[in-house]
């Protein structure tokens, strides 16, 4: 007995010491990144797994976002005072240097009732630093009461219930920071990729209140270059909404945000000729009877990445329902199956007329 | 019995923690390294889990203790698609290690100006099998690539690959047992000579492919090799560009130009000791305004040609369009004969721009197979063909 109540003390009181560390603003602070601690950063009030923004720490979402293994991500963004982000149609806004990217990977307990309690896993920190953004990974402890700068990585054991009501568990996969930039290139510099206009687009619920996030940011003071005419700024369709998006437009939608940060011009993967940006306007550059070059046992027996009509004999959803490591795609942050992003693209394919 | 079973778990517990102990540790020095840095691999056999990824470095050595001393196994790999993956580097020299048994491809280099590859050896252990990875040395989109006296064993497509690159040389190299022995595809300027391709489906391949960010290769010399017993049977995953390579093909050169193959010793390739293709055979579609799929300037001069008798293999199509059309009279060089009317002069001969030569070369025989007109006008006749054209020297 005497034992828990020491467990609950040790608990209060680590959950004490660091609601109080966590009010240090950040503009107090050296800016000699990285920090050993996220809460060193004071980028969250309170205590910091309620993960409640600071001042001028604006939380946004992506309504088509990466998938991975079903993480549950918190997103957040830092400007610093006086600084302002700059508007582009295509590219991924223009950030001031001193901006912070924060996202913060977790996994409910059960699914079915997410506001039941949630596990922490790691919070990723993009920082524009004067000669570039740098990728920080920070590890949340067991106690949830802190997390810690591991440049190279690490794997924790995942367990929770899922949507379906299924026990999942998973061998969790923290990038080291050489993995960050495996995704986060462009040209051979790192870059964020999910802040675009097409994106930010979107609805988000500030304390309760609705409201269009670029609109959001531009009343906030951080956001500049916005049109005036609202119609001319692209809007990414919702993956899973069939309701109010088209087929292809969800697919493309899916493709953009999951594969182009590497099968685009300028990423990783360029050297396949496989494109999957949602500005590629060539059937051929996105898959459509392309055949493959170094794919390597993730052509299997196919000829081409997209084969209309017949997405069992596409590259492309073979190598998405993989988790063999030399054949699955993404190459990494992944060892669960998207089921329901590989029946998206399954439809899609099914749905394209055959040559 | 029972202290024996202790020490026996003690024995692989250690075992175990200094493998992972070697996963971080190798992985932070690539982090960490700064220019002039050598990284050294310690002797030993080292069983690793997760690609090693080196980024945006200059200057570094990574050493080991020999390629048969310093072994980093991926048998157990479940993350990354690579054993070693560089990308945007500078003057990077790996030297005298082994990496083994990768999921996808041993050591990959990208985006990677001056890289060097010095007594490396990269393999899949066991039987061959589709299952192996993809490729050994995997190069693409650098330029200044060095391979030297390396050994590429088992891999499911090619052993040594150099893809969308340029100025590479791989000298000295000895490739056995993959689909591919050497392939330099999409690249430019490349010297590949003093190997020993032996072994494998098909011995050295010079392709050009479509659809690519870098469109057309070229400037290929190939001369002092050794091309010896490629009949393996072709055990790439079929859809795979390679997994249409007969077994029993020596070199082959697909739709690219300006290549010289010479000097070179091609012996026991039991279908085609030099093939000379278009992209066409492969019965692909592609849609690549850019992109020319008529290979041109091939010379083909002082080789020394040796073998018992055709037979190609049967369960393959060019094997069967051959053995259907030349019976067991296939000849050693193999030209399909396609070409496009602005690449032929008024008596309907190759123009000199667009020319292959063939001469001087021990044993030679050929065949036009006249595909473009379904078949027709097949000609074993090389004096369309006797002239002689260098590659000029990078």
């Amino acid at each position: 007995m005497s034992g828990i109540v020491l467990i609950a003390a040790t608990v209060l009181s680590m959950a004490t010491s660091t609601a109080v560390k966590t009010t240090i603003a950040v503009e107090k602070k050296t800016f000699n990144y990285p920090y050993p601690t996220l809460s060193s950063y004071g980028l969250f009030i309170g205590i910091m797994k309620e993960q409640k923004p600071a001042d001028r720490v604006i939380p946004y979402t992506l309504p088509t976002p990466l998938f991975s293994d079903y993480a549950y991500k918190l997103r957040f963004v830092y400007i610093p005072s006086g600084k302002q982000v700059t508007y582009h149609d295509k590219e991924v806004f223009q950030f001031p240097v001193g901006t912070i990217l924060v996202k913060t990977f977790y996994y409910p307990y059960d699914f079915r009732y997410p506001e039941k309690g949630r596990k922490i896993i790691e919070t990723r920190l993009l920082i524009h630093e004067e000669n570039g953004w740098k990728a920080y990974p920070y590890i949340w402890n067991e106690e949830q009461t802190e997390a810690y700068l591991e440049v190279a990585g690490d794997t924790k054991l995942i367990q929770w219930t899922h949507s379906d009501g299924k026990k999942m568990k998973i061998n969790y996969s923290i990038p080291n920071a050489n993995q960050c930039k495996s995704c986060h290139e462009s040209y051979g510099q790192m870059t964020p990729i999910g802040p675009t206009a097409r994106q930010l687009n979107s609805e988000f619920s500030y304390n309760g209140v609705s409201k269009n996030q670029i609109a959001y940011w531009v009343e906030q003071g951080i956001l500049t270059g916005v049109p005036k005419n609202e119609s001319t700024i692209p809007k990414i369709a919702v993956w899973h909404d069939a309701a109010h998006y088209s087929l292809n437009d969800r697919a493309r939608a899916y493709l953009d945000i999951n594969c182009a940060h590497c099968h685009k011009t300028g990423g990783q993967a360029a050297t396949s000729g496989l494109n999957l940006s949602i500005y590629e306007t060539q059937m051929n550059l996105l898959g459509v009877y392309k055949a493959p070059v170094a794919a390597g046992k993730g052509a299997a027996n196919m000829k081409y990445s997209i084969e209309p009509g017949n997405p069992d004999k596409s590259i492309l959803v073979y190598r998405m329902e993989s988790t063999d490591p030399g054949i699955m795609m993404p190459e990494m942050g992944r060892q669960l199956i998207d089921k329901e992003g590989v029946t998206l693209i399954r439809e899609w394919i099914s749905q394209m007329e055959k040559k | 019995m029972k202290y024996f079973s202790t020490i026996f778990l003690f024995f692989y517990l250690v075992k175990f923690l200094f493998s992972q102990d070697i996963q971080k540790q190798l992985q932070s020095q690539f982090i960490l390294a700064k220019p002039g840095d050598t990284i050294h691999i310690p002797s030993g056999k080292f069983e690793l889990t997760k690609s090693l990824l080196l980024d945006g470095k200059k200057n570094l050595v990574i050493k080991g203790a020999g390629m048969n001393q310093s072994i980093l196994s991926f048998k157990g790999q479940y993350e990354g698609a690579e054993g070693i993956k560089i990308n945007q580097c500078q003057n990077i020299t790996l030297m005298d290690f082994s990496v083994t048994d990768a999921k996808g491809d041993c050591i990959k280099a990208l985006n990677t100006e001056k890289i060097s590859f010095i007594r490396i050896t990269v393999a899949w252990t066991g039987k061959i099998s589709p299952k192996n990875g993809a490729y050994g040395l995997y190069p693409v989109s650098c330029s200044n690539v060095l391979i030297h006296e390396c050994v590429a064993i088992g891999a499911s497509d090619a052993g040594i690959y150099v893809g969308q690159s340029d100025q590479v040389v791989v000298s000295g190299c000895e490739a056995k047992y993959n689909v591919a022995g050497i392939e330099i595809e999409n690249t430019t300027n490349a010297e590949v000579f003093n190997n020993y391709a032996h072994d494998n489906t098909g011995g050295i391949l010079v392709f050009d492919l479509p659809e690519l960010p870098k469109k057309q290769g070229g400037n290929v010399r190939v001369y002092n090799n050794r091309v010896i017993h490629n009949n393996t049977k072709n055990f790439a995953p079929k859809g795979n560009i390679v997994g249409q390579v007969p077994s029993g093909t020596g070199m082959f050169v697909l739709a690219t130009p300006r290549v010289e193959i010479f000097d070179n010793l091609i012996e026991e390739n039991k279908t085609v000791s030099i093939g000379i293709c278009s992209f066409y055979i492969s019965e692909r579609k592609f849609n690549d305004s850019l992109y020319d799929p008529i290979p041109y300037q091939i010379s083909i001069h002082n080789n020394r040609f040796l073998r018992k008798k055709a037979n190609p293999p049967m369960n393959n199509k060019i094997g069967l369009l051959l053995k259907f059309k030349l019976g067991k009279k296939i000849p050693h060089i193999v030209y399909d004969g396609i070409t496009r009317d602005e690449m032929l002069n008024g008596s309907g001969k190759l123009k000199d721009e667009f020319k292959i030569c063939i001469q001087n070369n021990e044993n030679e025989s050929f065949v036009d197979l006249d595909a473009d007109k379904n078949f027709k006008n097949i000609t074993f006749d090389l004096a369309p063909y006797r002239c002689t054209m260098n590659v000029t020297k990078p």
